[in-house]
């Protein structure tokens, strides 16, 4: 089943609507946090592109400034220098609740431990998607359908305290692609999990990007895992520099 | 409202623990709006069933004494009769006495003194109207404390015996007292303290209490233009029920009580949404990274307020209703009005919403960065 031909249909006028995929540039990128004598530059100069269906590894120390990188990558906050767009279109001209409805429209996230909200079934996860998203023209996943294609069909009516953690992401990376987002950002997602569902985990996410043809970037501190990764990018003290070859 | 509603069944110990709170507010609230509105019947339905306007005490009387210390004469009424929009300017009077009734049961009664054939005549809905001078017609009341049509009764001091000739269909009480009409000449002896045999003075046989004012249809009176031409000071119906006795420190203590109790509903509602808030807050934090709007996220939660609100304040009135149902049997002056719990019900929600909004607004400065990097 190719899911991606739902995704390149002619674009409308909405601008909600599935648009034209160009996946992820930034370019020059600073963002600086904290205030005053506690000003620390997060991320200096930081220059990377995704392309759609690319599956783009970020790894590097604690505090290099990882998660910051999909902050902004991910249109959470905007940077103090440089340009993030996401399919051409540049979120530092665009107003709070612009980049909310981006976000919601264009961007999935994938988080730690799922993040999924305890008072909903696996399949109300999806369906909140749906129904933050109302009147917007995207190119929705029917819930039952993804729920199967992540291999969780069996638990749609599990609430999350009921499932394992490898579960847990599964569900959560069903979440994210629920609008067919034109990038996927995902942070340490195999950080509780062990080796095996570990692999099962970030295979998901390499077969999903694929399919979806979405830019995903992964910060992950799990170096078994990279092997699935299309590229690798270390940080280091809020710089990115290429390791292009997967370990 | 999909996840509101959601959380409310996830969350259903939590919420029906503050609903409790909030129910038994709503029920206390039932229960002192009908005491309030006992109280109040108990305390002045015999003026609210007076088809009366007004009533002009004498120049500076004191509002809290009016019904006890006024005295009016004969120009002071004819003034009043002259003026332009009364209908019906009549004498009227009025006076606590103890009694004991020929079944040897001590009462109390607040005598009107009324005009037979006036407009302030009574209507007995048994026995007869006012006629005889030592006839009276009782409030529907009495007859709890055992009075009934031939019944006479002797007055405390003077020795003045009535005989109870008819009963009114409303309850017309005074001061907590059972009113009895009583025609204005004998009202006058009473009044004046003499007994049967005694000799008054003249002048005492054209005195009254005040001036019950009728206006015509669709007409406002002009109280103050009245009051210059008649030499007296009036107060309309409603103003003259501070005049009963006790009714100013019964109603305000009543109404503080009840603003309390919203108060205290106000702060449970929202010191219950300020910890669900704060206790979800990274929750709160993921939904506004996937990019779920502050409106969005407000209205949800407001909406859960809502839901709660009412389903707590329904259940509340109605255990209030029931246990109204049970009490308004007894002693206790007890009558629940429809409008008055309405509002009552109405006011519990409202102050209920202000205050969870006070806590849900903070709803949209979450910020949405504290999703990542997992428990932080
Ligand atoms: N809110 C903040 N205020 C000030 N400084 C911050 C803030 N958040 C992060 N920092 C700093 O910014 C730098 C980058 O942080 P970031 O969270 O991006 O690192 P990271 O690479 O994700 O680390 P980890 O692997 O531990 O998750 C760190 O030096 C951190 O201390
Ligand atoms: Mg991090």
């Amino acid at each position: 089943m190719n899911h991606t031909g739902t995704t390149t249909s002619p674009s409308t006028t909405d601008p909600g609507g599935p648009g034209e995929r160009s996946g992820l540039a930034l370019s020059g990128v600073t963002l600086r946090l904290g205030d005053g004598d506690s000003l620390v530059t997060a991320l200096d100069a930081v220059d990377l592109a995704v392309r759609p269906g690319e599956f783009v590894a970020v790894v590097g120390p604690s505090g290099a400034g990882k998660s910051s990188l999909l902050a902004v990558a991910g249109a959470l906050t905007t940077p103090d220098e440089g340009t993030v767009t996401i399919d051409g279109r540049d979120i530092g001209a665009m107003s709070e609740a612009e980049r909310a409805a981006h976000r919601r429209h264009h961007i999935g996230f994938v988080f730690q431990t799922g993040n999924l909200l305890p008072a909903l079934t696996v399949l109300d996860q999806l369906r909140l998607v749906t129904h933050l998203t109302r009147g917007a023209d995207l190119a929705r996943r029917e819930p039952r359908e993804l729920l199967e294609e992540v291999g969780m069909a069996h638990k749609a009516d599990r609430r999350p305290h009921q499932l394992s953690g490898g579960e847990r992401q599964r569900v959560g990376i069903a979440r994210a692609l629920m609008t067919t987002p034109s990038l996927l950002l995902v942070d340490e997602p195999t950080a509780a999990l062990d080796r095996a569902r570990s692999h099962e985990v970030v295979s998901l996410l390499a077969r999903e990007t694929k399919r979806s043809a979405v830019a995903t970037v992964m910060v992950t501190h799990d170096h078994d895992v990279l092997a699935h990764c299309d590229r690798i990018v270390e940080m280091t003290d809020g710089r990115l520099s290429d390791q292009t070859a997967p370990a | 409202m999909f996840l509101a509603l959601r959380e409310l069944r996830f969350a259903r110990a939590r919420f029906t623990l503050m609903g409790g709170v909030v129910a038994l507010i709503a029920v206390l609230m039932v229960l002192l709006s009908g005491l309030s509105s006992g109280l109040v019947n108990d305390g002045v339905s015999g003026l609210k069933n007076l088809p009366v306007t007004a009533f002009a005490f004498d120049e500076g009387t004191k509002t809290d004494a009016a019904f006890s210390r006024s005295v009016v004469d004969t120009a002071q009424m004819d003034a009043w009769k002259a003026r332009p929009g009364v209908a019906e300017a009549e004498p009227f009077g009025n006076v606590l006495v103890n009694a004991r009734s020929s079944r040897g049961v001590p009462i109390d009664l607040a005598l009107f003194g009324v005009t037979p054939g006036s407009f302030l005549a009574p209507v007995a809905a048994e026995g007869g109207g006012l006629a005889a001078p030592d006839g009276i017609v009782v409030s529907a009341s009495a007859t709890d404390a055992g009075l009934r049509v031939g019944d006479t009764v002797t007055l405390d001091r003077i020795g003045t015996r009535l005989t109870v000739v008819g009963v009114t269909a409303d309850q017309y009480t005074f001061g907590h007292v059972d009113v009895a009409f009583v025609p204005l000449d004998t009202w006058r002896r009473i009044h004046a303290g003499a007994g049967p045999d005694d000799q008054v003075r003249p002048e005492t046989l054209t005195e009254a209490t005040a001036v019950a004012l009728k206006a015509e249809d669709k007409t406002t009176l002009d109280l103050a233009a009245g009051d210059k031409a008649a030499g007296t000071s009036a107060l309309t119906l409603a103003a003259s029920f501070a005049a009963s006795p006790g009714y100013t420190a019964e109603t305000s203590t009543l109404n503080l009580i009840q603003v309390f109790l919203y108060a205290i509903s106000a702060l449970v509602v929202g010191a219950f949404f300020t910890v669900w808030t704060i206790q979800r807050k990274h929750e709160l934090a993921v939904l506004r990274a996937m990019g779920a709007s502050k409106p969005y996220m407000l209205r949800d939660g407001l909406f859960q307020a809502l839901v709660v609100l009412l389903g707590a304040t329904a259940a509340g009135v109605l255990i209030g209703v029931g246990l109204g149902a049970l009490i308004s049997g007894g002693a206790m002056p007890f009558l629940l009005e429809a409008s008055a719990v309405a509002v009552a019900s109405a006011l519990l929600v409202a102050l209920g919403l202000v205050g969870a909004a006070a806590a849900i607004v903070r709803v949209a400065a979450v910020d949405p960065l504290a999703a990542l990097g997992g428990h932080r």
